[in-house]
């Protein structure tokens, strides 16, 4: 080890002195880097902590169910369980589509028409989420013999929240319709929800 | 005293020790394998080694995916070979995707696949079966192990989702495995034949319950490539290597690029260290 | 903290002022992680170790409280639970490989942590506490792991835990009530499946607090050093921000980086195929081994084969706890006042025999329960007993230790020529002049 006679000094006064501070505290590039590279690091592994909570492969996959409607008749309805949440798709006979069409909209809530509430085509469906808009409860009306309230349709028990036979807010505490999901007629009798 | 409280627990232990050695040396000398044993382990053979793709450069595992071509063949071999018996209950319709079917392919292969999905009749209330959809895993093939046993002469076969990772070199031993049938050869001793099973040296027993399942043109390969067993045997060990680990190709990528970022991240740090001591001797 | 010359306290900042004088948190960091904790200089990279279990230890929590969120303790569905996570749960694969392939590591980092504390004979007085806590830790690991490794529910989980959970019928008289009591049933089945779960979710917590304990005294007289040598001025020791927080991160770089090697490329070499076959309580695996960690004392709980006035099987286990047990007397044992066996010839020899011994030990634990295996573990467990409970005792009160350097600094200046570190290891470092590297 080739030592000059002042480094051997130094290296002495390393040892028995802390003069560490001159040299060590100063921040020069090598630190900044090093603890810029470390910290965007752990930031990125940070990601498949927050990324396993997100909806697993599985869930997303039953994120569409498609039902058959085949066996509902003119003025039956049925729950189906959509994304862990149930799902009202009403038969509508040709009378309770022409009073929903006809229904005076002026001074609704969340004014929406029938037009805007099914699709074309397959207008005597009326599919929407049957969770009541304000704090979530499941309203009644789907089934025979359910209550379905003031203005025929469903009607939540939880707030007393009122919705006619096209599902929109007519009395109570519920700030918007029945939402209406995504969906899309895969056949005459056959719809894809979400 | 505490020392030799210490020595006496010390001698002890080595007494009885030295004891079982003795007992266990001369009862081992006494001992003579048995026929069985030394039958086994005289025609045992070992896996055959595959070049698989996910081997990668030099065989090292570290670059390697799979070959979606491969998997599809392979799950053709599975579909119309192995999945009369063999349920793959843990791989869902919808991870097809994953190798390269498109999402109108795998719905049909879903809503063809011969045994359906159990469910309730909505009107009845019973129990009925419904086409399975792209969410379904592959349904089980016998509805229990009773069953199962009942019809393969009392032998279970097992389910293939995790078969390539439950056994030791999996995707070497299926291949060989299910290539590996042989006649017996003449010098295998009569009294070890068994009944009813069939000769495999590359299985632990020698015996196993399957018989062959391969041979040449067995299945048409939709792209063509000529079905001999070696080819189907590679094939499905291929697909069963992917359903069993099917997120291998993320886990390498993510690998890879984690150390590389270990690597500078180390490095790094490692100047930064000899910076901060260069003033210290140590 | 504990030496006058440690740089108390100073706040920085007026918020760190503010915050130091209604929480003494940064005052306590500074003293115990930061500048005001002096090391001894000439700790080597043995000592990067404590650090690195508590990485680990970290990492285990973390994971395994993810995976917590998606496991689902119930034999119906743990296996398939499992299976879930391996392939639909995002990143699952990555949680459950960087839980299982981190429980190796720790152990891998803990093993090494101890045999620097017999080599450097951290174990003896101030320090006896120090190492009985950390084994204290160690017997709560194992206890951990072993119930970790129960939950994916495969064969070997629900085989292991039979097996081990069956040594407690050696017990005389009460044994079977023992294990029926721990099983909550006549077989490991679904309670027993819940119970290991609720523990192996609560011990890494214990062990976090034993580990804070174990931090706490160890801070009293201060670490250690190769030369076994203790502090005896300003000129020994450095403060340990920044030289060990920036060797520690080299330390951390390098350990992430072997750890992410086995986490992405070989996650599964050090796992046992069977695991990934569901639980069959009517067919046992051909060989059934524990973990690979659990080696050495398999081997010697399986070394014990003779009814000698006890059932061998009480021998075995008596034998495999007390394995383990008298590491709490090592101090005692080993009353050498010399600590490191840099300067103690014989007894290093013996321990370097001991080391040999108990990867002997642990290649025949996992090995198949045949001959010649047999044989070897019974001569390697004679040793292991052999070297704690008589060689050692003996060799320390008849051995002539070499010079001990008068303190760590003249050791540090003096002793570039000096041997003694552990195979494989250079003090590094050492050789760099201060003029070869400037300080800037």
């Amino acid at each position: 080890m080739a030592t000059a006679p002042e480094a051997g000094d130094k290296s002495v006064e390393g040892v028995v002195g802390h003069t560490a501070d001159d040299g060590v505290h100063r921040r020069d590039f090598i630190y900044v880097a090093t603890a810029a590279f470390g910290s965007v690091g752990a930031a990125a592994a940070i990601w498949p902590f927050v990324d396993q909570m997100n909806p697993s492969a599985d869930v997303l996959a039953l994120a569409s169910v498609e039902v058959n409607l085949s066996q509902v008749a003119p003025g039956q309805g049925i729950k189906v369980s959509w994304r862990g949440k149930p799902v009202f798709i009403q038969h509508l006979t040709p009378e309770q589509m022409a009073e929903a069409q006809n229904a005076d909209l002026s001074g609704l809530r969340d004014a929406q028409t029938f037009e805007e509430r099914t699709q074309e085509g397959h207008r005597q469906y009326l599919i929407q989420v049957g969770v009541c808009t304000h704090l979530g409860c499941i309203p009644s009306g789907t089934a025979a013999g359910e209550v379905k309230g003031d203005f025929n349709g469903w009607f939540c028990p939880c707030h007393g929240s009122h919705y006619d036979n096209a599902g929109r807010i007519r009395k109570g505490p519920a700030p918007t319709n029945l939402e209406v999901p995504e969906y899309t007629f895969l056949s005459d009798t056959n719809v894809r929800i979400g | 005293m505490f020392r030799f409280i210490s020595y006496a627990i010390g001698a002890t232990f080595i007494f009885v020790l030295i004891l079982a050695g003795y007992t266990d040396l001369k009862a081992a000398a006494d001992a003579e394998t048995s026929e069985s044993d030394q039958v086994r382990e005289e025609y045992h053979k070992y896996n055959k080694s595959v070049d698989w793709s996910w081997n990668g450069n030099m065989g090292l595992g570290v670059f390697g995916g799979f070959d979606n071509q491969q998997l599809q063949r392979g799950f053709q071999v599975y579909k119309d070979v192995c999945s009369g018996c063999h349920s793959l209950k843990r791989v869902a319709f919808r991870n097809l995707q994953e190798i390269g079917f498109n999402e109108a392919e795998v719905k049909q292969i879903a809503t063809d696949w011969v045994v359906e999905v159990p469910s309730i009749n909505p009107d009845t209330g019973e129990a009925d079966t419904r086409p399975a959809t792209l969410a379904d895993k592959f349904p089980e093939v016998y509805p229990n192990e009773i069953a199962a046993r009942a019809a393969n002469n009392n032998a279970l076969p097992p389910d293939m989702s995790l078969i390539a990772k439950s056994r030791p070199d999996g995707s070497n031993y299926l291949y060989s495995l299910i290539t590996g049938y042989e006649p017996v050869p003449a010098s295998f001793p009569e009294s070890q034949k068994q009944e009813g099973l069939n000769y495999n040296p590359h299985f632990h027993s020698l015996w196993i319950a399957m018989p062959p399942q391969l041979s040449d043109g067995l299945v048409e390969y939709a792209d063509g490539t000529p079905a001999t067993i070696d080819q189907m045997g590679k094939d499905v060990a291929a697909f069963l290597t992917w359903a069993a680990e099917p997120k291998m190709e993320e886990r390498k990528q993510a690998g890879i690029g984690t150390i590389i970022f270990l690597l500078i991240f180390t490095g790094l740090a490692y100047i930064a260290y000899r910076r901060v001591w260069a003033d210290q001797k140590h | 903290m504990s030496f006058g010359w440690s740089k108390p306290y100073e706040p920085t900042s007026a918020l760190g002022k503010w915050f130091d004088e209604r929480l003494p948190v940064p005052r306590l960091v500074h003293g115990s992680l930061g500048g005001g904790y002096e090391v001894p200089r000439n700790i080597n990279y043995f000592y990067n170790f404590g650090v690195l279990a508590g990485l680990a230890l970290v990492i285990q929590i973390v994971t395994g409280v993810v995976l917590a969120m998606h496991y689902a303790a119930n034999t119906e569905v743990a296996f398939s639970s499992v299976e879930h996570i391996m392939r639909d749960v995002n990143y699952g694969w990555l949680m459950r490989y960087m839980h299982a392939n981190g429980a190796s590591f720790f152990f891998i980092v803990v093993y090494v942590h101890m045999w620097r504390g017999l080599y450097y004979g951290s174990y003896k007085a101030p320090r006896e506490l120090v190492w009985m806590l950390g084994v204290v830790i160690f017997l709560l690991m194992m206890a951990t792991a072993f119930m970790g490794y129960v939950l994916p529910w495969g064969q070997m989980s629900f085989w292991g835990a039979t097996v081990i959970t069956n040594l407690f019928s050696a017990i005389p008289v009460v044994g079977d009530a023992i294990v029926t009591f721990l099983l909550g049933g006549f077989a490991v089945d679904n309670a027993t499946l819940n119970r290991f779960f609720s523990l192996h979710f609560l011990l890494p917590f214990i062990i976090a607090g034993v580990v804070m304990l174990k931090i706490w005294s160890l801070h009293i007289p201060g670490s250690n050093n190769p030369t076994g040598v203790e502090v005896k001025g300003p000129a020994d020791t450095i403060p340990f921000h920044p030289y060990f927080t920036a060797k520690d991160l080299f330390g951390v770089g390098v350990y992430l980086t072997i750890f992410s090697i086995f986490l992405f490329f070989m996650p599964n070499f050090l796992g046992h195929p069977d695991n990934y076959i569901e639980a069959n309580a009517l067919a046992t695996p051909e060989h059934i081994v524990p973990e690979w960690y659990f080696w050495p004392f398999y081997a010697i709980l399986r070394a014990f084969t003779f009814d000698f006035i006890l059932e061998a099987k009480l021998w075995g286990v008596v034998a495999m706890v007390s394995a383990i047990v008298l590491l709490f007397f090592l101090p005692w044992l080993d009353s050498s006042p010399v600590k490191s066996m840099r300067y103690r010839p014989k007894a290093r020899m013996w321990t370097y025999v001991l080391l040999a011994d108990i990867l002997i030990l642990s290649w025949c634990g996992g090995a198949v329960a045949e001959q010649p295996y047999i044989i070897i573990s019974q001569i390697a467990a004679i040793y292991y007993f052999a070297h704690f409970l008589i060689i050692l005792p003996l060799v320390s009160r008849t051995e002539t230790p070499l010079p001990l350097p008068a303190s760590i600094s003249e050791a540090v200046l003096k002793g570039d020529a000096s041997t003694g570190a552990p195979a494989g290891i250079t003090d590094t470092g050492r050789n760099a002049a201060p003029t070869a590297q400037p300080a800037e």
